[in-house]
């Protein structure tokens, strides 16, 4: 969170001082990132590579795309980080997942999608980063406006 | 917003699955409501899980999570663990829930 953001969440000082320590870390810049290819320069640092071991659980075809349900998992050793990209969004980095030692390489969200998109999966892995992409056909969009 | 959520944590063979659902609006800021007004961004930004005081797991989200949102995560860990999941939104809302693992 920036000073700006912070400054103007208009709440009780003690919430602004929890609020901003506790989002120290909540990648602004990416999460306001607008297209997808320099999004994933940005959380990957240079292009990941295709893996196949990347495994992304979703639907073919997303009736509504409100609510697309999307897992995604790896066989992948060291994993300190997951990130789910719908490419076709306005803003196509939907969450970002910082794991631990302690932490099994899976995770299962549902996401809004616009339109039919290549839903991306970024897995940060000893320190290399690798990529699974999987289509999802969405039949009525789910961003509103 | 208390109560605004519902944890499960079960174990098997040494892995505990953590679901959980969230009732939040997660506005994405860029729709309009009937009189054509922008409804304000409000959005979970952050769900972080926590047993006995070490961060197990932690999620950021953008806008574009899904309404009233579900998490779905795995960690190495026990039966009768204290798993806390706790979220912070944009506006500075929070809650926390501490469940006992199955």
């Amino acid at each position: 969170m920036d000073r700006r953001t912070f400054l103007t969440a208009g709440l009780g000082l003690g919430t602004l001082f929890v609020a901003g320590s506790v989002h120290a870390a909540w990648p602004k810049d990416a999460f306001e990132a607008q297209e997808s290819g320099a999004l994933i320069d940005m959380l990957a640092g240079s292009k990941p590579a295709p893996s196949d071991a990347i495994t992304i659980t979703a639907p073919d075809i997303a009736e509504n795309g409100a609510v697309v349900p999307i897992a995604v998992s790896t066989t992948l050793e060291d994993v300190t980080r997951i990130s789910i990209v719908v490419e076709q969004n306005p803003l196509p980095l939907t969450s970002t997942y910082d794991l631990t030692p302690d932490s099994v390489p899976y995770v299962s969200t549902r996401v809004k999608m616009q339109k039919t998109s290549n839903v991306v999966a970024l897995v940060e892995a000893g320190g290399k980063s690798y990529s699974g992409v999987r289509e999802v056909k969405v039949t009525i969009g789910g961003c509103g406006g | 917003m208390a109560g605004s959520m519902r944890v499960r944590a079960k174990e098997k063979d040494g892995v505990v699955t953590v679901k959980a659902l969230i009732t939040h609006p997660m506005e994405t800021g860029l729709r309009k409501d009937g009189d054509g007004n922008v409804i304000p961004a409000h959005f979970i930004q952050e769900v972080t899980a926590t047993v006995g005081g070490e961060v197990v797991f932690t999620a950021n989200w953008g806008t574009g999570v899904a309404k009233n949102p579900y998490l779905s995560f795995k960690y190495k860990g026990s039966k009768g663990d204290l798993l806390t999941l706790a979220w912070t939104d944009n506006q500075g809302h929070s809650d926390a829930l501490e469940v006992e693992v199955k």
